[in-house]
């Protein structure tokens, strides 16, 4: 019986499940004997208690006497608003870099290496302190900022203050305009695109789609007026008036996870491009098409089903990455939620739950939303 | 009368402008203007950067002094006299101070230890290669605890809160490493069985790992753990750290190592099981030494990773390299405006030796293995 492998696989099943079981229950059993011994409550009641702390960046309305509950929300927002950005950031820096290093110029490809060894290479913790200690605490004082595109933008020791958007009431024409002239031409596009199909015959609309973004939204300006007037930021006595501003901490976090993440975002592109044989180049090239149209519709398409799995799982590390904010008191979610809530409440339990369900939903709705693009990219053998 | 040349004509050189020097500059900085263009960009570049760097860290830099006085100095650059002051913290941490032979003798023998193993994988050629591996991975962890700790052989005892500096950071990475590997393996294993609960479990244990950010495991460490074990049962805080860490890299070790067994061709495992091999035996002999080879650069990266990682431990309040230089800034007598960026510059200048120094040579062992299936 005992050289049956059926029995012998089910008998260690059986063993796991078992000591799973016992593990379980000896971590519950203590954690509930300590929680008594300890006077702590728990259960998730306590997210509709006062919070009764101020947070230095609020996307949504929060005051100190918001619930709990409010500053989990407010806390998650600045955590997606720093990971959005930052993702922004990495990805437009790291492409840069990554072509820059496939260069033919060998000065500017040494100097993309330069730069990736450089940064990857360095803790990411050291280098958010960095930018947050050593270089935006030594700024000036308010009165004397720099100073940037005439005084719309100031710099100085409490962070970036930009210009802020106010909508005028030409706003809903011209948005309106522009989604009409977005929508149209995809439409179009598609439409044509299902035309060449059938008849084999190209017709580019590459310029006509292009007039039409631009003269639809300008037509609807000059009907209804600029729809955006841009309020500078403007110092008063000590505080500034008007503008938008970005506090030292998430400037501090967005240059160190962008700069960082660039890095590696920089290495999958140039593995990505490098991927694609040189014959799928010189082949196109053979069926006379121009350079431009073969980087277009030969090489980027086949770079890119190389390049996005494992970019997505660097914006997937930027997010977790940003959590590092615990560091300098940027209040996103390791920071507001289990940092400081969980030393007002106590119940550790509860909270550092709640806050790696967040983290790992948002890593499995990822690569739910990766395996879906994979599989729709796949190559297709016919 | 002949109309055959009978002798040559001496060869004239190449043109000066696509041979040597100046054709490798036309060629590779100069071939086009937007070559040109992107050159001089490329120039501006470093001259935005390289100086103000080289007359900060050598020309205007402060190598000696006493204290503060020494780098208030008008336009001085870094002040290397405060890491200089403080090298022995850095390393040490708070380590007792007549007891750091101790933490020298640890890393002599790891070193002793490594470097012919390290020399082993480029050559290939050490002699009782077997025993460098099973002393460092049995022996090692046991002499470097007894060492650092203390409490036997007329050792005093230097509790834990006390260590910090590089000796923390190693401490932390190496425990790290020297966990994860074989943890990773089988959870790759695991990952891979054909029994339904053992890979439901493997899979839960990997992804739950690798969705969550590891500061989050720091505070479950620090925090959450203690509430796990029964009353009364004190656990020191670096062990619950190196317990979180382990657990977390072995995560990340596993979907590496599996992409190395997902690598192996049915017939490897077929051939082994027509051999009469067992399970255990066709892994460890057949398919694990060549799956481990296959990923010896994500492995790499891996510890890379996990060696980057370990500043984090000073968000739960332990004082490895970066968190000890951290504190020193605290020091009224070297407040100086440019004691923090030092202080910065010379951990990351550390951390990048580590990380560079492990990548270019998991570079050099990739080229040698290889070598055999290379084709010129």
């Amino acid at each position: 019986m005992w050289r049956d492998p059926r029995i012998r696989a089910w008998l260690l099943q059986g063993l796991a499940v078992l000591l799973a079981g016992l593990f379980f229950w000896f971590v519950i059993t203590n954690a509930a004997d300590n929680l008594a011994r300890l006077n702590v409550a728990s259960g998730f009641g306590f997210l509709q208690h006062t919070a009764g702390f101020g947070i230095a960046q609020t996307l949504i309305d929060y005051s100190e006497a918001s619930t709990y509950g409010r500053a989990f929300w407010v806390a998650l927002l600045n955590t997606l608003l720093v990971a959005g950005l930052g993702i922004i950031f990495a990805t437009i820096l790291g492409f840069l870099i990554g072509i820059a290093r496939l260069s033919s110029n060998w000065l500017v490809s040494k100097l993309a290496a330069g730069y990736i060894e450089i940064f990857r290479n360095i803790p990411l913790l050291l280098q958010i302190l960095f930018w947050y200690v050593a270089v935006l605490s030594n700024l000036p004082a308010p009165r004397d900022s720099y100073s940037f595109a005439s005084g719309g933008v100031l710099l100085n020791k409490r962070g970036l203050y930009l210009p802020e958007p106010v909508t005028a009431p030409g706003f809903e024409v011209v948005m309106a305009a522009v989604l009409t002239a977005l929508v149209g031409v995809i439409v179009w596009r598609r439409w044509l695109g299902r035309k060449q199909d059938q008849t084999n015959g190209v017709i580019s609309i590459y310029r006509a789609g292009l007039g039409i973004l631009i003269a639809l939204p300008v037509l609807a300006i000059a009907v209804a007026g600029t729809p955006v007037h841009f309020v500078a930021p403007e110092l008063r006595g000590f505080n500034f008036v008007g503008g938008v501003r970005a506090i030292p901490e998430l400037l501090a976090l967005l240059f160190a996870l962008s700069i960082y993440t660039a890095a590696f975002i920089a290495e999958i592109v140039r593995s990505g491009i490098q991927a694609v044989s040189w014959g799928q180049s010189e082949a196109a090239m053979a069926l006379g098409l121009r350079r431009s149209v073969v980087l277009r519709l030969v090489i980027i398409p086949q770079a890119l089903r190389v390049i996005i799995p494992p970019l997505t799982s660097q914006f997937l590390n930027l997010t977790k990455n940003s959590s590092l904010a615990a560091a300098l008191a940027y209040p996103e979610l390791a920071s507001v939620f289990a940092g400081t809530v969980l030393n007002q409440t106590g119940q550790a339990i509860e909270v550092l739950s709640i806050t790696m369900a967040v983290y790992l939903s948002l890593s499995l709705l990822t690569s739910l939303g990766m395996n879906f693009y994979n599989a729709r990219i796949a190559l297709v053998e016919r | 009368m002949s109309f055959v040349r009978e002798k040559y004509l001496a060869q004239t050189p190449p043109p000066v402008m696509t041979a040597g020097v100046l054709g490798w500059i036309r060629e590779n900085l100069f071939s086009s203007p937007g070559g040109v263009l992107m050159t001089m960009l490329g120039l501006y570049v470093i001259w935005i950067f390289a100086p103000p760097l080289i007359q900060w860290s050598l020309i205007d830099a402060v190598w000696r002094g006493e204290g503060r006085g020494d780098c208030l100095v008008k336009g001085a650059g870094a002040c290397w006299a405060f890491v200089n002051a403080k090298f022995g913290q850095f390393i040490y941490g708070r380590y007792t101070i007549d007891e750091r032979w101790r933490v020298d003798l640890v890393f002599l023998i790891g070193v002793l230890t490594i470097a012919p193993l390290m020399i082993d994988g480029l050559t290939g050629k050490l002699p009782g290669r077997r025993f460098f591996i099973a002393f460092g991975l049995l022996a090692y962890p046991v002499i470097s605890y007894v060492l650092l700790f203390g409490g036997n052989f007329g050792l005093t005892i230097v509790e834990t809160p006390l260590w910090g500096g590089l000796l923390l950071t190693l401490v932390v990475a190496a425990g790290g490493m020297a966990a994860s590997l074989p943890l990773g393996i089988l959870l790759a294993l695991g990952r891979r069985s054909h029994m339904p609960v053992i890979r439901t479990f493997s899979v839960i244990f990997i992804e739950v790992w690798r969705g969550v950010p590891l500061i989050t495991v720091l505070f479950m460490a620090s925090v959450m753990l203690p509430l796990f074990l029964p009353a009364g049962t004190n656990f020191d805080k670096l062990a619950r750290v190196l317990i979180g860490v382990a657990l977390f890299s072995s995560a990340y070790m596993a979907e590496v190592v599996r992409g190395g067994l997902q690598a192996i061709p049915r017939g490897q495992y077929e051939a082994a099981s027509a051999l009469g091999l067992g399970y255990w035996q066709a892994t460890a002999l057949i398919i694990l030494p060549q799956a481990l080879r296959l990923v010896i650069p994500g492995i790499v990266n891996t510890f890379i990773g996990l060696f980057k990682d370990t500043t984090l431990v000073l968000i739960v309040g332990l004082f490895d390299l970066l968190g000890v230089i951290q504190l020193n800034f605290t020091d009224a007598n070297w407040a100086t405006p440019q004691t923090a960026i030092t202080g910065y510059v010379f951990a990351a200048l550390i951390f990048w030796i580590f990380c560079f120094g492990m990548s270019r040579y998991s570079l050099a062992i990739e080229n040698r293995l290889n070598e055999g299936t290379r084709r010129a």
